[in-house]
């Protein structure tokens, strides 16, 4: 199988050894690419003794840490070719990311992420309501991803309309507009967990205000992070999204910067799902052995789109479990998981770090 | 007085008297071999090994013989107070260089880790508990506590006659921004490097049983303190080198690290980030092999003065072999401390650092000797120089 074969299908059919067979066949063809095309990749594999006779099984394979992309400027093409490099929204002060993206590999990323959302939402375009600022796309210094998040999902809908301001304040005027010009007609919500929590929620909550949406769609990015210090869970997030906005579905999902694109989406049971073009595998931190269904470890993420760059496998910070494969009861086939969040830090002993840092 | 907003006292006097005392004080030297015995009899040391050191070297005897091995003592007063700032991640460091303090004469006020252990609880009650019958030493003791704060600090700062900097190359960095008086003597312990030395052929030799005493050892310097102690060895270099003797060794420290230390999911994500950066970074990396996630190990092609800057943790080693000893000397400079050896001749490289006026290393002991902390630390006599010595003619 090849990525136009997996574009044809259904972007929940595969089964496992079906899966097995595709996978398999597409990330060792591209991990033989970016080991051929990336100097600082091959160096790694060489470390690795890597064998490319030895693999039977994607998760044989290779991963790399995720935290590399901020050390070193890693591509698979030559630099003229790149048009886009995208960098993570790292908080100030800390190294971000940086993706190095060609032209076919936007295109396979905006194509990927389209045939995963319209399969939740349907191939029409929805009036689409994009719960952040425009500046952030109006902002070009930096083609963070968080902008090319939007940017990318504003491709989903119509009539794209902007919640916040430019001080991210909520323009409830303009919200209360858009609300009653669609009032007949599904309607589409886009924006980061944290935004929509800390500007839409809570700034709602604190006016007193709130909308009835009859029949909308609301998907969510960006991590639990800053919301689990809250003590807020998904739970609470949706029923107070619901609260303040109507009658919403909500769905959170799950992507890096590293492998845009080929997100994860959490089903109406609350699932996070891999799609056909993407996977994950949990490892142990004692030997990253493959943990067994249920076990919690380290998360593993394999994606079919990274061409321009070795992101294919990587192993990501955070900690999460495999909750099953192809047995959700909403019927999408490939594994299911949940996440738990970031590693914490090493805490070590040793002699330095005396004056602890504020 | 002390500048008490924000700081946590723990014992000792508040208005803490820094007129100093002779070298090796009777009284200095009472308080702590009667610290050592109450810890000695007390359930404690069998529960904190680092305890149990403490208690081992403050004990009546070992006080004689490092007053004996001083010399005259006769004309050696403190200098007056010294401001400790003890590492706050090695739980009883703080009450040895309190008691360097105390027996080169001085007053002391001892930062404390302001991380909470339990062996510092259980010392300090036990610090309480005799000073009592210690005034004179009371006197010149505060234990303080507080979060990093650098208006506390600077306050201590320019109060004090010696300060005893423990933490490394930043935390030396922004104390010594802070002013003092002209004389005050500074006794910064930076961050350092260290390694280890084996002879091949001592290896084969060895019984089974000193292998596993050897990798025992050898855990205790490196692992313990997550090989993140400026005295845990980086890099191994063989001498001799043999294949087998390498494979007895590893094997032997794997089941030890198998046995007793817990790796922190982020450690093995370190680790293995390490090795990739290593890969593709260190022009010398030739190979690395790991079993499991416990023990990583980079194999060098060269060994060069860049060695320094390559620091592993949690258990990822460097190694090399030397061809001779001086192809360590050639790179050898003043970050250098420690080396522990074993199936060699410590007196042979001690010779041969002399000879060679090498700028670094300052320790060669065994394998498994690396923590042992004393009065000579860092190439430093510690009550020589923060004490004073009065001449007359």
């Amino acid at each position: 199988m090849t990525l136009n074969d997996l574009f044809q299908i259904n972007p929940y059919s595969l089964s496992k050894a079906e899966k097995q067979k595709a996978l398999t066949q597409i990330l060792h063809e591209l991990t033989n690419k970016h080991y051929k095309q990336c100097r600082e990749y091959a160096k790694i594999l060489d470390a690795l003794k890597y064998n490319p006779a030895k693999v039977s099984s994607y998760a044989d394979l290779p991963f790399i840490p995720v935290r590399l992309f901020k050390q070193f400027e890693l591509k698979s093409v030559p630099q003229e070719q790149i048009t886009k490099t995208l960098t993570s929204s790292g908080t100030s002060g800390q190294a971000v990311s940086k993706i190095f993206l060609d032209a076919e590999n936007v295109r396979n990323q905006t194509k990927t992420l389209n045939e995963i959302i319209s399969s939740f939402i349907g191939k029409s375009r929805l009036p689409l309501l994009l719960l952040d600022t425009e500046m952030i796309k109006k902002d070009r210094s930096m083609y963070s991803a968080r902008g090319a998040g939007i940017i990318g999902f504003s491709i989903f809908g119509r009539n794209s309309t902007y919640a916040l301001d430019e001080n991210m304040n909520i323009d409830v005027d303009k919200v209360a507009a858009f609300f009653k010009e669609h009032e007949n007609e599904p309607i589409l919500m886009f924006g980061y967990t944290y935004m929509i929590w800390q500007f839409v929620v809570r700034a709602l909550e604190e006016k007193n205000i709130s909308f009835n949406a009859k029949n909308a769609i609301l998907f969510h990015i960006g991590g639990w992070k800053k919301l689990k210090d809250q003590a807020v869970d998904a739970l609470e997030f949706n029923r107070r999204v619901q609260n303040c906005l109507g009658n919403v579905k909500v769905y959170n999902y799950y992507g890096m910067a590293e492998q845009l694109g080929s997100v994860f989406v959490e089903c109406e049971h609350g699932h996070m799902h891999c799609s056909n073009y993407s996977d994950v595998i949990i490892r142990r931190a004692k030997d990253f052995s493959e943990a067994n269904i249920g076990e919690r470890g380290l998360i593993e993420l394999l994606s079919v789109l990274p061409t321009s760059y070795p992101g294919h496998i990587i192993l990501t910070e955070d900690e999460g479990a495999i909750l099953g494969e192809d047995d959700c009861p909403c019927g999408r086939k490939g594994k299911y998981f949940k996440i738990f969040g970031r590693i914490k830090n090493a805490e070590l002993r040793g002699c330095s770090d005396t004056y602890e840092k504020r | 007085m002390i500048p008490m907003k924000n700081v946590n006292f723990i014992l000792g006097s508040e208005n803490i008297v820094h007129t100093p005392l002779p070298v090796y004080d009777e009284d200095a030297c009472a308080f702590i071999a009667e610290v050592s015995a109450k810890l000695m009899s007390s359930p404690l040391i069998r529960q904190y090994p680092d305890l149990s050191a403490l208690a081992f070297w403050g004990r009546k005897k070992n006080l004689e013989k490092m007053k004996n091995n001083f010399g005259d003592v006769s004309g050696w007063l403190g200098r007056g107070l010294c401001f400790h700032i003890a590492p706050s991640n090695i739980p009883i460091n703080f009450a040895f260089t309190y008691w360097f303090g105390l027996l080169a004469g001085n007053a002391n006020i001892v930062r404390l880790p302001s991380k909470e252990f339990p062996q510092v609880e259980a010392l300090c009650a036990v610090f309480k508990d005799v000073i009592k019958n210690y005034p004179k030493i009371a006197d010149r003791t505060a234990f303080v506590k507080y979060l990093r704060d650098d208006e506390i600090t600077a306050e201590f700062c320019k109060m004090a006659d010696v300060r005893m900097i423990w933490g490394g190359d930043e935390t030396i960095a922004s104390i010594k921004q802070m002013p003092t008086k002209p004389r005050c003597i500074d006794v910064a312990f930076a961050d350092r490097y260290s390694l280890a030395l084996i002879d091949a052929n001592a290896i084969l030799s060895a019984s089974a049983e000193e292998i596993k005493k050897l990798a025992d050892n050898f855990y205790n310097d490196t692992f313990l303190m997550d090989q993140n102690a400026c005295s845990s060895p980086q890099i191994i270099l063989w001498q001799n080198d043999n294949p087998q003797a390498r494979e007895f060794f590893w094997k032997a420290v794997f089941n030890a690290a198998k046995q007793k230390y817990v790796l922190q999911d982020a450690s093995a994500v370190d680790k293995y980030t390490l090795m990739c950066e290593e890969a593709i970074n260190n022009p010398n990396f030739e190979s690395c092999s790991r079993e499991e996630n416990l023990i990583y190990r980079e194999e060098l092609s060269k060994l060069d003065k860049d060695i320094v800057n390559h620091r592993g943790k949690s258990g990822y080693f460097y190694e090399y072999a030397l061809s001779d000893i001086d192809e360590l000397l050639n790179v050898v400079d003043e970050k250098f401390q420690t080396v522990t050896y074993f199936g060699i001749d410590g007196a042979c490289i001690h010779d041969k650092l002399i000879a060679t006026n090498a700028l670094g290393i300052d320790r060669i002991v065994p394998i498994g000797k690396a923590m042992d902390i004393d009065i000579v630390w860092d190439g430093f006599d510690l009550v020589k120089v923060t004490a004073r010595k009065i001449t007359i003619s």
